[in-house]
C-alpha cells in the first residue's frame, strides 16, 4: 500500500554568506492515494524536484510533513524507490548486478538475489542485455534498467524525476507504455516529475499543476480519459489545451 | 590470417627496426668514434657483463633484494595510504584533521629520510622498505582521496534510495568502486616513484645489496660496462613491474569502464 500524503510543505534553501533565502515550495498540500499515477507539473524551478527529493528523503522540508501510510518521511527507505533523470546506473556493476543491489543491501546473497530479479529484467525486455556494463547500453536501455533496479525492491511509491527527460521522443512514447503497463501489472503508487504536457496528460490519472516560483499547488486536473489513451483523440487534446493555458498563465505571473 | 600477420609485422616490425638501428649507432659510436670502454661501453661488452653477472648468480640477488626492498614498501604503501585517503575522502572532519600534516610531510624529498631510516631501521631490509614506502604513499593518499572526493552525487543518492544509507556501505558498494580509476592511476604513479626511490636509496647505503647498490658498487670500480647493465636491469624490471600491473587492472578491476582510464 502506497498512500501519500503532502501537508504544508514549505521548503526555503538559504545561502551560507547571505541571510536571504530562496523559497522554493510554499505550503504545498495534497494528498496521493493508493495506487493513483499522479504527475507534478510546473514551469522550471517551481520546486517539483525539490518536492520529490522530499518525498525520497534526499533532501528535507522547513515546515510540514509528507507521510507514507500515514509515517513522516524522515529518511531514504527502500520503500520509496526513485528513478533519476540522470543516468543512475552504477558503471561498475552489470545490468543483472545494478537491479540485484537493492537486494544484496537486505541482506539477501548475490545469488540468491540474481533469482528474484529476472522477473524484472523480462518486464523491461532486457533479458539479453544483462551481464552488459551500463556503457554498453543505450539511454533507452540505461532507464528501464533503473527502472528495474527500482522496482526490485518491491517499493510502495515509486518516484520519478522525469526519468526520460534525456530520451529522444520516440523512445519517450516508448517508454511511457512501458511504464502503464508496469503500473497495471504491480499497483504501485507513481509520484512523476515532468515537465512535458504530453507525457502528463498520456500518463496520469491526476496532474498537480505547480505554480512559478516559490512552488505552490495551482490546481489539480483531473484526467478522466480510459486507458488505453489516444495521444491525438479530440479528449486528450482539450485537455493539453487546459493544461497549457494553465502553464502560460504561470509564465505571465514570473 | 594472412592480413593479420603482416598487419602485427607492420606495427611491431617499425618498433623493432627502430630498436635495432639504435643498438647498431650505439655500437659504432661506442667502438669507432669513442674507442674507451670507460666512457661509453658498447653494446657487445654490455652483454658480455651481462653474461657474467648472470653466471655468478648475483643478478639475480639483487634484483630479488631490490623487489623485497620494493614489496615492503608497496604493502606498506597501500595498507596506510588507501584507508587513509578513503578516510580523508569521505569524512570532511578526518580531512580538515589530517590534511595539514601530509601537506607538511609531503614536499619532503623521500631521500631525505635515509638518515632516519637508518637510525631507525638499521642496515635492514625495512629501511630500504621504509624509503619506498615515504616515495609511495603521498601519490596513493592523493588519488585515493580525489577519485572519494569526486564520486558523482547521483550514485550515492541512487543506492541510498535502494536502501544502502550507512556510510560503510556507501564507502564499500559506492565510493571504492567508483573511485577505483583514479586509486589505480595513483598506485601506478606510486611505483614510478617507488622504483626510483629504492635504487637511489640503495646507492645511498641504505642496503648492502641489491641492483641499486651493485650500480655503485661498479661504479667505484669503474667497470662501467657492469653499470649500463644494471641501468638497463632497472629499466626493465620497473617496465614489467608496470606492465603486470597494468594487465591485472585492467583485466579484473577496471572491466567496466572499457580499458580506456589508465
Amino acid at each position: 500500500m502506497g498512500r501519500v500524503s503532502v501537508k504544508n510543505v514549505s521548503r526555503t534553501f538559504t545561502k551560507k554568506e547571505e541571510n536571504s533565502g530562496t523559497e522554493a515550495l510554499h505550503d504545498v498540500s495534497f494528498d496521493v492515494e493508493d495506487g493513483e499515477f499522479i504527475c507534478l507539473l510546473g514551469p522550471s524551478g517551481c520546486g517539483k524536484t525539490t518536492l520529490l527529493r522530499i518525498t525520497a528523503g534526499l533532501e528535507t522540508q522547513t515546515s510540514g510533513e509528507i507521510t507514507l501510510n500515514g509515517v513522516p518521511i524522515t529518511g531514504p527507505d527502500p520503500k520509496r524507490g526513485m528513478v533519476f533523470q540522470q543516468y543512475s546506473l552504477f558503471p561498475w556493476r552489470t545490468v543483472i548486478d545494478n537491479i540485484t543491489f537493492g537486494l544484496e543491501m537486505q541482506g539477501i546473497s548475490k545469488a540468491e538475489a540474481r533469482k528474484h530479479v529476472d522477473k524484472y529484467i523480462d518486464l523491461v525486455g532486457l533479458e539479453q542485455f544483462k551481464n552488459s556494463y551500463p556503457y554498453e547500453l543505450s539511454g533507452g536501455m540505461q532507464q528501464r534498467a533503473a527502472i528495474a533496479r527500482a522496482l526490485s525492491n518491491e517499493p510502495e511509491v515509486l518516484l520519478m524525476d522525469e526519468p526520460f527527460g534525456a530520451l529522444d521522443a520516440q523512445t519517450r512514447n516508448i517508454l511511457q507504455d512501458e511504464l502503464l503497463k508496469i503500473w497495471e501489472q504491480k499497483h504501485v503508487t507513481f509520484l512523476f516529475v515532468t515537465h512535458s504536457v504530453d507525457e502528463a496528460v498520456f500518463l496520469s490519472d491526476r496532474i498537480v499543476m505547480m505554480t512559478s516560483r516559490p512552488g505552490r499547488v495551482k490546481e489539480i486536473v483531473k484526467v478522466e480519459l480510459p486507458r488505453p489513451r489516444c495521444r491525438t483523440s479530440p479528449e486528450v487534446n482539450r485537455l493539453r489545451d487546459r493544461v497549457l493555458k494553465l502553464l502560460e498563465e504561470e509564465r505571465f505571473h514570473r | 590470417m594472412k592480413n593479420s600477420f603482416i598487419k602485427t609485422i607492420e606495427e611491431n616490425g617499425i618498433g623493432a627496426l627502430s630498436l635495432i638501428a639504435a643498438i647498431i649507432i650505439w655500437q659504432f659510436t661506442a667502438d669507432v668514434i669513442i674507442q674507451d670502454k670507460f666512457t661509453l661501453p658498447s653494446f657487445y661488452h654490455v652483454i658480455i657483463a651481462f653474461f657474467a653477472i648472470v653466471k655468478s648468480g648475483l643478478v639475480f640477488t639483487d634484483i630479488l633484494i631490490s623487489l623485497l626492498h620494493f614489496s615492503i614498501g608497496i604493502i606498506a604503501a597501500l595498507a596506510i595510504g588507501i584507508p587513509l585517503g578513503i578516510n580523508m575522502g569521505w569524512f570532511k572532519q578526518i580531512d580538515r584533521a589530517i590534511d595539514p600534516i601530509i601537506e607538511i610531510l609531503r614536499p619532503i624529498p623521500p631521500l631525505a629520510w635515509i638518515p632516519f631510516a637508518l637510525v631507525w631501521f638499521g642496515l635492514t631490509h625495512q629501511a630500504g622498505g621504509f624509503i619506498v614506502f615515504v616515495g609511495m604513499v603521498f601519490p596513493i593518499i592523493i588519488n585515493t582521496y580525489t577519485g572519494i572526493k569526486n564520486v558523482p552525487k547521483i550514485y550515492v543518492e541512487a543506492a541510498k534510495v535502494l536502501g544502502c544509507t550507512r556510510n560503510i556501505d556507501l564507502i564499500r558498494f559506492i565510493a571504492i568502486p567508483s573511485a577505483m580509476p583514479s586509486i589505480v592511476a595513483g598506485i601506478r604513479i606510486a611505483m614510478g616513484v617507488g622504483w626510483m626511490c629504492i635504487v637511489a636509496a640503495e646507492m645511498l647505503g641504505v642496503s648492502t645489496e641489491g641492483l641499486g647498490y651493485s650500480l655503485w658498487h661498479y661504479y667505484s670500480l669503474h667497470k662501467m660496462d657492469f653499470v649500463l647493465v644494471y641501468m638497463l636491469l632497472l629499466g626493465f624490471v620497473g617496465l614489467l613491474i608496470d606492465r603486470f600491473f597494468r594487465h591485472y587492472v585492467d583485466a579484473k578491476l577496471l572491466r567496466w569502464t572499457s580499458g580506456t582510464v589508465v
